[in-house]
């Protein structure tokens, strides 16, 4: 599979100390398919977007982007292959200082895709995308509510229309219904862009209504990965209590240790 | 035998943590430093930590420069008096100011003022995935934050100090001539005659290395800030401390490197 795969990853392993976070992760997302990674709290679904992301360097492992390895490519070919990424992080992470235009076009213009005097109008397209206004173009990130700073951080990621989108833990902090709408602007600007993305949660509406495939992470391994429909059959005990939230079973929590 | 062993392993420990801050400072400057000599540059983000050091510092330095100025002439007069060198006063005052309290004074309360604030925007900015972010969108976090600021420090720094100086000798002067009976003319004269264009340059190069350390201090200890709102403060703290006790240290240096060699 990872000779068409967009992005695969291989034998990822990472480590923290003593403390073991990725032991070997495989895992081959097919060109747009919407893979969502599920798995519990520290069971190391950020560090793989974060490896993905270049952010944090791997222990071992390949990370294929289009089929090369972007751990081993020259610093200027891993970054054009990564320059295809775009990226939405937990709580928005919105540049405080910058107005919600400029954080928009703040990846445009540092890609030199946009002139400064165009900036402004195109962030207003993208964010009518994500269902905001012109109103909102000018205030600043700590004048907005939790759920239009997510769309915000929403219409950032996909203005320079990547190829790729990463998306880690997009619901969390929001009410259920702003979830299901973040949910549906991913699924809609995700599907209108033709992207391949990967999503981190452990919301298993969300992970429903936004994966093609699910993938489930444990013990730095992937144990389960399938079609998101087959996810309530998966026959894996793992799966089961996590979908579920069991208290009882192979998942114990880390009190318990 | 295990437990004799233990003030060993601690002290490697500390040496081994001790290095690798120190290996981990020297890669962060010379980022830095490359980032300031290759373009992009940030001049929006070298317009705001100029404004934020250079004109939004400058009433507490020139607050500082002119009671500074003040105590020194009361001091010196009441020291002096008792050669009857009170004509003196003057040039302790400004070489004093220029060659050794403007730099240092002004450097302390900026590193208090700025630095602390740098150190708690970059290490609020690491806390909340800001920096993670810029990289994703093709920014190197060093060239965007950091580059500018220490630029900013090396010329807004000098540039109080100048301000500085010239309060502090006013200060002086206010004192003298309120105070002691000097004559404004006899004042002003001595302090051209003994002031030198040298004391006057080693105090604003001396200000120019303490504007670079006290921005690269804030930028460091915000960067590697970790752990949410405890780590930020601890960052700040830490800034604020270094900064300060590099400008003492810098500044024994620096007046040996240009006065005593």
């Amino acid at each position: 599979m990872s000779e068409c795969a967009k992005i695969s990853v291989r034998g990822l392993r990472k480590s923290f100390g003593t403390k073991i976070v990725l032991d070997g992760v495989d895992l081959d997302i097919a060109p747009r398919t919407a893979m969502v990674v599920i798995g519990g709290s520290g069971s190391g679904k950020s560090v793989l977007l974060k490896c993905i992301l270049g952010l944090i360097p791997p222990d071992d492992g390949q990370i294929l982007i289009d089929g090369e390895d972007v751990l081993t490519a020259p610093t200027s070919r891993a970054r054009a292959l990564r320059d295809q990424i775009g990226m939405l992080f937990q709580n928005g992470a919105l540049f405080d200082s910058e107005s919600v235009w400029e954080n928009v076009s703040f990846g445009l213009l540092a890609r030199g895709l946009i002139q400064r005097s165009r900036a402004r109008a195109r962030a207003v397209e993208v964010l009518a995308q994500v269902g905001l206004g012109e109103t909102v173009a000018d205030l600043f990130p700590n004048e907005l509510s939790g759920g239009m700073q997510k769309r915000v951080a929403l219409a950032r990621a996909i203005a320079a229309e990547p190829a790729i989108m990463l998306f880690d833990e997009p619901t969390t902090g929001l009410d259920p219904i702003m979830g299901a709408v973040i949910d549906g602007l991913i699924v809609d600007c995700v599907k209108r862009l033709g992207s391949t993305s990967i999503a981190i949660t452990h919301d298993m509406a969300s992970a429903g209504r936004i994966g093609d495939r699910i993938a489930m992470l444990f013990d730095g391994r992937i144990v389960w990965e399938g079609n998101a429909a087959e996810v309530r059959a998966s026959g894996n005990p793992l799966v089961d209590q996590f979908i579920n939230g069991r208290r009882e079973g192979p998942i114990k929590m880390a009190l318990r240790r | 035998m295990i437990r004799l062993l233990d003030p060993v392993a601690a002290l490697g420990r500390v040496t081994l943590n001790l290095v690798s801050f120190l290996g981990e400072l020297g890669l962060f400057t010379a980022s830095a430093i490359v980032g300031l000599l290759r373009p992009p540059f940030y001049l929006r983000n070298f317009s705001r930590a100029f404004a934020e050091i250079g004109f939004f510092s400058l009433p507490v330095v020139a607050m500082t420069a002119i009671f500074t100025g003040m105590v020194l002439a009361l001091q010196t007069y009441t020291g002096f008096s008792r050669f009857a060198a009170q004509s003196a006063i003057p040039s302790v005052v400004v070489l004093s100011l220029t060659r050794e309290l403007g730099p240092v004074l002004a450097g302390l309360m900026v590193a208090g003022r700025v630095g602390s604030a740098m150190a708690a925007e970059i290490g609020t900015m690491r806390v909340t995935d800001q920096i993670d972010a810029l990289s994703t969108l093709a920014t190197d976090p060093i060239r965007y934050l950091v580059a500018p600021r220490l630029l900013a420090g090396v010329i807004a720094l000098p540039l109080l100090v100048l301000v500085a100086d010239i309060l502090g000798v006013a200060g002086g002067f206010l004192v003298a001539t309120s105070r002691f009976g000097f004559s404004a003319a006899d004042y002003l004269h001595n302090t051209q005659q003994y002031l030198h264009t040298a004391d006057v340059t080693s105090g604003l190069i001396k200000s120019a290395v303490f504007g670079f350390t006290i921005a690269l201090m804030g930028c460091f200890f915000g960067y590697r800030s970790r752990g949410g709102a405890q780590g930020v403060g601890s960052a700040t703290t830490s800034a604020v401390v270094a900064a300060s006790i590099l400008i003492l240290a810098l500044d024994y240096l620096l007046t040996q490197a240009f006065f005593t060699a």
